[in-house]
């Protein structure tokens, strides 16, 4: 795959014209006139193969570009001039600023990491005996539409909730691995006078000494969270003079009925709760509840103690990150744009490094340079123009990207994510219809990739030398 | 390849413990780039395994789950895309659209590739740097005028209006590449055709068009991906009746959750016929999407 010699559309530097032939003062190559023919005719025939091409080009897209000079300086309706005000709309109008603000950071972000990423990719993939297979699996993004890649990431971000949506799963199993989620997530204690919230934590408004016991009742914890060995609870009956005795039950009783407060006999204890006996601020005891719910914490001196609930029972434990609203819905879509387009830059510049000598690179490792300094000071230096290349074609890319922001950013984040390429849709075509807005948007794109197209003609006019 | 050149080169051991040392230094390499691998196809794997679970399964859990219970998986969801009128429609629209994009700028853009490699005539070498300049022309800014020319010739919602609008943002490139490929052939073969009294259509397409099969392929291929792929030019020129899939399966994401089985094998109906011509003509895929990329 990467054996071809890759054509960039800034000119094939693999150019095929021979010397001697094409455009260019010198070519000799011009046929010779036919016999009984004047140049007049020699015109009409080169206009019959020229036509078509030209009518197409001249009416949809070289008329347009002049019509919509002069359409961004007309109202949305088109009825009266305004001059620039449109111009002076797009930077200063918060809704459009964005999508320009956007779009700068797009360019400065997004080509130098498709870039890098390709270049990593090259270099390493020579180095492997499957580098056509990884080559293949890199590149095959570029085959798809953005509207496919757009559907792939948000279906890989968009859900919040770790246990839908897979980049937060992956975050989530790191996070939670380090001790997040509580046993009974979001749970709170039922009698109101018993227990008062202490942060996340809940403690105890009155203290009790050892020998007493405790009877603490939960809710707002639903079926599926109680586990299954979970046992009936029971009262506790007494405790030792060194302890306290108690026990944590869903404070619930299935299908109605039940006392708020008692431990009812159907009801059941719930089992893994953290328990702390508390004296002047320090944890003196702590304990686990068992299947039935209850506890013990034991070794207790004489004195006031308050019973404390830590908050790591309660805790929801990661949660998710919200990455298709602002802030991150730009940086989730560039991540997108990344895997369609690394495997763009990854072939040609591995084109780009089948070209280097192999002798150049041996040359320096004989030398006793290390890999790092072959990479740094002999193969980046020599593949700087195909560099310069990829480079290029990337900001051009990126600079009209649409699909992907309109297809992965839903509705509401869309104003947080937008870019000149999609505003200009938005304005024109998404509603507002303010077709004066949308030329001079689309006409500050053009502006923006000119320098692009000086690149492209003063590149082929010295390949034609 | 390399890794054999290279063995040879520096005299390193080879046999076994060669073997053993090169995989200790290429071990971090092969298993950087095994990760990458994977991290680049998960995605791709996770819109296929959804689109084959029902919609209750998806809004319940991550597509991951099915691969613990495979009983999840289900044809179902693809029935149901089969029976969609709408989505149907957009499909047959799709290559409605994308055939006739293909095959008429190949037939356009040869005949002018044909006048700038080969014919004299006043202007050629500027007509033609125009025509490199217009390369990298964003299609934003032909947006408005051209939706208001269509609506004056009732073109405006139709499929011809959607081909009319491909075939002329194709023409910049597949000239460029075209020519390029014209003038390398061989002149003589041009001369003695022209001193047999060959007119300049039996030039063209006697001599040029038969050697020019590689360049053509490849352009036939790439317009053919571009056009399949494209959402904007269809979201503005084409209505109801005549979108394609990217546009239809566009407006199911307006619910994205309840939509699901929609929008996962829609997309996935919408990717495998590029992939197809991916695996299929890989090396002309390359060549010409990598010389079109700056459109």
């Amino acid at each position: 795959m990467s054996d071809d010699p890759p054509e960039t559309g800034v000119g094939a530097p693999e150019d095929r014209a021979p010397a001697g032939t094409g455009t260019g003062a010198a070519a000799p190559a011009a046929p010779s006139p036919q016999p009984g023919s004047g140049r007049g005719r020699a015109f009409m025939v080169a206009m019959f193969f020229l036509v078509p091409a030209l009518v197409l080009l001249g009416a949809l897209v070289l008329y347009p570009i002049f019509f919509s000079v002069f359409r961004s300086l007309y109202d949305r309706t088109g009825d009266a001039f305004i001059g620039l005000d449109n111009y002076q709309k797009m930077f200063t109008s918060a809704g459009t600023f964005i999508a320009v603000r956007n779009t700068a950071i797009w360019v400065l972000v997004v080509p130098a990491l498709v870039t890098s990423l390709g270049l990593v990719f090259a270099v390493l993939t020579e180095r492997i005996s499957w580098g056509t297979a990884f080559k293949v699996v890199v590149f095959m993004p570029m085959a798809i539409s953005f509207l496919s890649a757009g559907v792939i990431w948000r279906g890989v971000m968009w859900e919040q909730d770790p246990n839908r949506g897979l980049v937060n799963a992956a975050f989530g199993s790191a996070i939670d691995a380090f001790g997040g989620k509580g046993v009974y997530p979001g749970a709170g204690p039922s009698q109101a006078d018993l227990l008062e919230p202490q942060g996340q934590a809940y403690v105890t408004s009155r203290t009790l000494s050892p020998g007493s016991t405790v009877e603490i009742g939960l809710f707002r914890i639903s079926e599926e969270q109680v586990p299954e060995d979970a046992a009936t609870a029971s009262p506790p009956s007494s405790a030792a003079g060194d302890a306290i005795a108690g026990v944590v039950w869903l404070d619930f009783t299935r299908g109605g009925g039940g006392e708020q407060g008692v431990v009812d006999p159907t009801e059941v204890g719930l089992p893994g709760v953290a328990v702390e006996a508390v004296s002047g601020g320090t944890v003196t005891a702590s304990a686990t509840t068992g299947a039935d719910g209850s506890f013990v914490l034991e070794g207790l001196l004489a004195g006031d103690y308050t019973i404390r609930l830590p908050a790591s029972n309660f805790s929801e434990g990661f949660q998710g990150f919200t990455w298709l609203q602002s802030p991150l819905v730009t940086p989730a879509i560039m991540v997108a744009y990344i895997w369609i387009w690394a495997g763009f830059s990854m072939v040609v510049i591995g084109a780009g490094l089948a070209a280097i000598p192999r002798d150049v690179l041996e040359a320096a490792r004989v030398d006793g340079a290390t890999e790092w300094q072959v990479f740094r000071r002999v193969t980046v230096p020599l593949l700087a123009p195909v560099l310069a290349v990829v480079l290029v074609t990337l900001i051009i890319n990126v600079l009209k990207v649409f699909d992907l922001v309109f297809v992965i950013a839903p509705g509401s984040a869309q104003r947080d994510a937008n870019v000149i390429a999609l505003e200009m849709w938005r304005a024109s075509f998404g509603g507002a219809r303010d077709f004066g807005l949308g030329s001079a948007l689309s006409v500050f794109l053009f502006v923006l990739v000119l320098p692009a197209m000086a690149f492209n003609i003063r590149r082929f006019r010295t390949e034609q030398r | 390849m390399a890794t054999v050149q290279e063995t040879a080169v520096t005299g390193r051991p080879t046999g076994a413990l060669g073997r053993i040392t090169r995989f200790l230094t290429r071990g971090p390499v092969q298993i950087f780039l095994l990760l990458e691998g994977f991290l680049w196809l998960l995605p791709t794997f996770g819109l296929l395994v959804t689109s084959f679970r029902d919609v209750a399964d998806n809004t319940a859990s991550g597509w991951w789950n099915a691969i613990t219970e495979p009983s999840q998986l289900t044809v179902a969801t693809y029935k149901r895309l089969l029976a969609d009128d709408g989505m149907v429609r957009a499909f047959f629209n799709t290559i409605l659209i994308t055939v006739p994009s293909a095959v008429l700028l190949v037939a356009v853009a040869a005949l002018a590739a044909y006048a700038f490699a080969w014919m004299k005539f006043p202007g050629r070498d500027a007509i033609f740097l125009v025509v490199v300049g217009l390369l990298v022309v964003p299609i934003q800014v032909a947006l408005i005028p051209v939706a208001r020319l269509f609506g004056l010739l009732n073109l405006f919602g139709t499929i011809p209006g959607v081909v009319l609008f491909h075939l002329s943002f194709g023409l910049p490139f597949a000239i460029f590449l075209l020519r390029n490929f014209f003038v390398g052939i061989p002149h003589e073969l041009l001369e003695a055709a022209r001193m047999d009294g060959a007119s300049e259509w039996r030039v063209f397409s006697r001599v040029v068009l038969p050697l020019g099969v590689p360049a053509i392929a490849s352009l036939l291929i790439f317009q053919f991906l571009w056009v399949w792929n494209d959402l904007l030019v269809a979201l503005v020129f084409a209505d109801k009746t005549s979108q394609p899939l990217t546009v239809a399966i566009r407006e199911q994401m307006r619910q994205f959750g309840t939509n699901i089985d929609i929008i996962a094998t829609g997309s996935f109906l919408q990717m495998i016929v590029p992939l197809i011509v991916f695996f299929a003509f890989q090396r002309y895929f390359v060549q010409g999407l990598l010389a079109g990329s700056q459109r």
